[in-house]
């Protein structure tokens, strides 16, 4: 995968060069390491500064809309999914966006290699699917598939559903016999071990909302926890407020979310929020066999009418 | 006795003899790192462990704090009057706090207790704690701490400061309240002065020297508030923050909070939580309009505050004792290092 980012500088050298877009958003080095960070260029001298590896976890659909002119984006399998999301929920026009494809094998957890260590992590390369790993203590090579993340092991989507231009080679894609390993074995708990599981889950939030605001499909202009006329939710550490928000936005994610992790990765506190967001994808898939961001021309299930809806309420 | 020498194999019946006298707090091991807890019961607390997620300021603050109520039955004669909930004076101590989230809680009482104002709940808090702190020997990458007025054996705002020598403790009393916690432990086989001194200076050193990590602020104070407040950098660093609340909430010297009033049937509470700079809502007005509005101008803000008002209105260096938490916890790698080194080479260009 690192290999494309001398097609991604390329492509976005000759846009900005040739004036086709006004920015790039892409993903620049960090300053420490497994670190990335997303990045805007507007000149063709900088695009120098792109970068493409596996640790780019979060999903750049999150910075698209509201952007003045035509822009362009580098989208993996799920962030090409949410861009589609936003066209659907009309968040972005697709003539404004420029989509440069990224073929992905996948993007590593760095919680799982943090946890490898006992002091912290001082240097991380990455070579195919080596990852060399260095503390002051000691130096592990990594197979990379051995520590990808959950959604990335469970992706059936690795390639953009939608792009302008490809920047690689298409990967080959994952068929999984058993897609949700992880809400079966929750929703195979007793009812007391399963609300155990979420309070357990949650016990840690410190309600910075990076969850919500590195997930592209929360784009609300007010937040329901944000309200204050009226005030749906608590603000403090009650319990039962802590619930409520993670709750409630998994609801409103219901249909729409692409499994793209970018919550997960941003919880400064490592709460898989994806035990709640899980459940809502196979229920959609089960229900209506839809998987969000595939096809810009569908409505998702919640959002349309259909005689043959499974419900019966409805009918 | 300035000096004590605790043999590690005497610290857990010392500190639970600690206990007749006061609560304690210490670092306790959790799913993704350290925390800071109440050590209920015979827990100990995790000495070994590496820098807490978040930092030590909640003992004094917590996120959530309840500090008044009252009763909305208007059968009672004092109902809707707010009553402070009953103070905790009880003593208290907080073992193995880093010496950086010491000095913040020096920055951070700047604010709560002032000749005009004192906070009843942080002074109250603050005045019943004894502060433990343990030297660390050997700092990680993101630790800034010497370049931002602190260090690994900084002493500020100790009442006690630790040495970990593998298979003992050497311990320097501070203050009289650092004594009396050594004494309630039963911790007292003095060691000598003029030796057990040179050996902090050594540890001091050496620890020192592994710091890499820096920042330069030595010309943010000429600068002009306006100067840097209109600089053209603000947007790029703004652009990749998601405007969570991380970097304020496991920041040490972040002081702001928010007040709620909450109601159940008769009886009304208001609380204090946390709040953050980089929230839209942090700034709303009742009307609808809100100063800052936008996110870079709440990114500058909080860079702002740290290393530019705070520097100016104290005279006493930048809001930051460089504990790196909010370098390693960013989702997004805004990286406060490279904020400051921005700001402090800034020059405008006429």
């Amino acid at each position: 995968m690192d290999t494309c980012i001398q097609k991604i500088r390329e492509i976005a050298f000759q846009l900005l060069d040739k004036k086709e877009v006004e920015r790039v958003i892409g993903f620049s080095n960090g300053t420490i390491p497994m670190a990335t960070s997303p990045i805007t260029i507007a000149s063709k001298q900088d695009t120098e500064k792109l970068v493409f590896n596996s640790t780019c976890g979060l999903n750049l659909a999150n910075y698209i809309r509201q952007q003045k002119g035509k822009i362009a984006v580098i989208a993996k399998g799920c962030d090409s999914r949410n861009i589609v999301t936003h066209i659907i929920e009309n968040q972005v026009k697709r003539d404004q966006i420029y989509i440069i494809g990224v073929p992905c094998k996948g993007m590593i957890n760095k919680s799982k290699i943090k946890a490898l260590f006992e002091d912290e992590i001082l240097k991380f390369t990455e070579d195919g699917e080596t990852l060399t790993v260095e503390s002051s203590l000691k130096k592990e090579k990594l197979n990379k598939k051995d520590y990808l993340r959950d959604n990335c092991r469970l992706c059936q989507h690795r390639n953009p559903v939608i792009y302008d231009v490809l920047a690689g080679e298409p990967v080959e894609e994952q068929v999984l016999d058993t897609p949700y390993p992880d809400v079966e074995k929750i929703a195979a708990l007793d009812a007391d071990a399963r609300w155990l599981h979420f309070q357990e889950l949650t016990k840690n939030c410190i309600r910075c909302y990076a969850c919500r605001n590195a997930c592209p499909l929360c784009y609300c202009p007010t937040c329901f926890v944000d309200e204050s006329g009226p005030q749906w939710v608590g603000k403090g550490q009650d319990k039962t407020d802590v619930n409520t928000f993670h709750f409630l936005r998994a609801f409103h994610c219901a249909g729409r979310c692409t499994d793209c992790g970018a919550c997960a990765e941003a919880c400064p506190m490592d709460i898989n929020v994806r035990d709640f967001t899980r459940k809502l994808n196979k229920d959609a898939f089960d229900m209506f066999g839809w998987e969000a961001g595939l096809d810009q021309t569908k409505r998702p299930p919640l959002d349309a009418y259909s005689p043959d809806d499974p419900n019966d309420f409805i009918k | 006795m300035k000096f004590i020498t605790i043999d590690k194999k005497n610290w857990a019946k010392g500190i639970e003899k600690s206990r007749e006298t006061y609560r304690l707090f210490g670092p306790v091991k959790d799913k993704n790192g350290s925390f800071i807890r109440d050590l209920e019961n015979d827990m100990l607390p995790d000495m070994s462990c590496n820098d807490s997620v978040l930092s030590a300021k909640s003992v004094l603050f917590p996120q959530t704090e309840k500090i008044l109520f009252t009763t909305l039955d208007e059968s009672q004669k004092d109902h809707h009057i707010m009553k402070r909930v009953p103070g905790d004076s009880a003593k208290r101590a907080v073992l193995g706090i880093r010496p950086y989230d010491a000095k913040a809680i020096q920055l951070v009482k700047l604010n709560f207790d002032t000749d005009d104002y004192r906070d009843p709940y942080w002074c109250d808090a603050y005045e019943a704690t004894t502060f433990v702190g343990v030297g660390i020997n050997k700092p990680g990458p993101f630790d800034f701490s010497t370049a931002a007025g602190t260090g690994p054996f900084s002493e500020t705002g100790l009442d006690v400061l630790m040495a970990d020598l593998d298979n003992a403790y050497l311990a320097k009393v501070l203050t009289d309240k650092g004594g009396a916690f050594m004494t309630s432990c039963g911790f007292d086989t003095a060691a000598d002065e003029k030796e057990s001194q040179a050996l902090f200076d050594i540890l001091r050193k050496e620890a020192e020297k592994n710091i890499s990590s820096r920042i330069d602020t030595d010309k943010l104070k000429d600068k002009t508030v306006l100067e840097l407040h209109e600089a053209p950098f603000w947007d790029d660093i703004a652009f990749s923050c998601i405007n969570c609340g991380t970097c304020t909430f496991v920041c040490p010297t972040c002081w702001c909070f928010d007040i709620q009033d909450e109601a159940k049937q008769k009886s009304a509470s208001r609380f204090r939580n946390w709040d953050t700079c980089m929230s839209p809502l942090f700034t709303k007005h009742a009307t609808g309009h809100n100063p800052r509005d936008s996110k870079t101008q709440r990114v500058r803000q909080r860079f702002m505050h740290k290393l530019k008002y705070f520097l100016d209105k104290y005279d006493q260096g930048i809001m930051c004792v460089g504990c790196g938490r909010c370098v390693k916890s960013c989702p997004v790698n805004i990286d406060i290092r490279e904020v400051c080194k921005i700001m402090n080479s800034y020059e405008k260009k006429e």
